[in-house]
């Protein structure tokens, strides 16, 4: 079980900012997290960048219920 | 280093935030004895993008958590490759903006023009590939989150 958050294009795909998500790996977080927002949120995530408490992760990056996974949509700051 | 809305005591300034930016207190925080020049450069919302004429707002969101963090770090790659630089502020602001709003303001101040425009040049640069900041777009015919996007990158990636 990890916290999920998601950013953006990310969030407005999912119609969410935050999930609890189960999984013991970001990439398992990922899935269960592709399965249950469905296929837009899915192509979203295919383009997106992922961050585990905030540094870029690994799909097989262990993760716990205090860890935060981000999904980072391309980014238009500036 | 703290996210500060009014000029910091040190000599860097980062700031996300959903208030109008303070442009001219940068431009007049970042001028100091030993600087002899003061670059500043505002992002400013313009009326259409690639494909979207009559843009009329943006609404900018961040990953609240980490974008101060990242702008901190985009100014501090930038003092390691212009260490004269004098002071630097880097701040973007949030949430909705109106059509010739400044969105994004970056400040250095350096003993000579060259280092202080390199920088500034190279701080937007990066902060543009580096920090968790989305916009989305209203115009004419809809709105939607900007199609310039690019995928984020790592402060440690930007070209030298």
């Amino acid at each position: 079980m990890a916290r999920l958050r998601l950013l953006g294009p990310a969030r407005d795909a999912a119609g969410t900012a935050r999930a609890d998500v189960p999984g013991a790996t970001v990439g398992e977080v990922l899935d269960h997290a592709r399965a249950r927002f469905g296929e837009r949120f899915a192509v979203v995530l295919e383009h997106s960048a992922t961050w585990l408490n905030g540094a870029p992760a690994a799909r097989d990056e262990s993760v716990g219920e205090d860890d935060e996974v981000a999904v980072l949509p391309p980014v238009s700051g500036g | 280093m703290p996210a500060a809305a009014t000029s910091p005591a040190g000599a860097d300034w980062v700031l996300v935030t959903d208030d109008p930016l303070p442009v001219a207190d940068a431009l007049s925080w970042a001028v100091v004895p030993r600087c002899g020049a003061v670059v500043t450069f505002c992002g400013t919302v313009r009326d259409h993008s690639v494909g979207r004429d009559g843009v009329e707002h943006l609404h900018y969101e961040c990953y609240e958590e980490h974008a101060s963090a990242r702008l901190a770090d985009v100014l501090a790659d930038a003092r390691r490759r212009w260490p004269v630089l004098g002071r630097v502020a880097l701040l973007h602001r949030t949430g909705h903006l109106d059509l010739k709003e400044v969105s994004v303001v970056v400040v250095a101040s350096a003993p000579h023009r060259a280092e202080a425009f390199e920088a500034a040049r190279h701080c937007i640069d990066t902060l543009k590939a580096t920090v968790p900041i989305w916009k989305r777009e209203t115009w004419s015919g809809g709105s939607d989150w900007a199609s310039c996007s690019r995928e984020i990158t790592e402060v440690s990636d930007a070209p030298r």
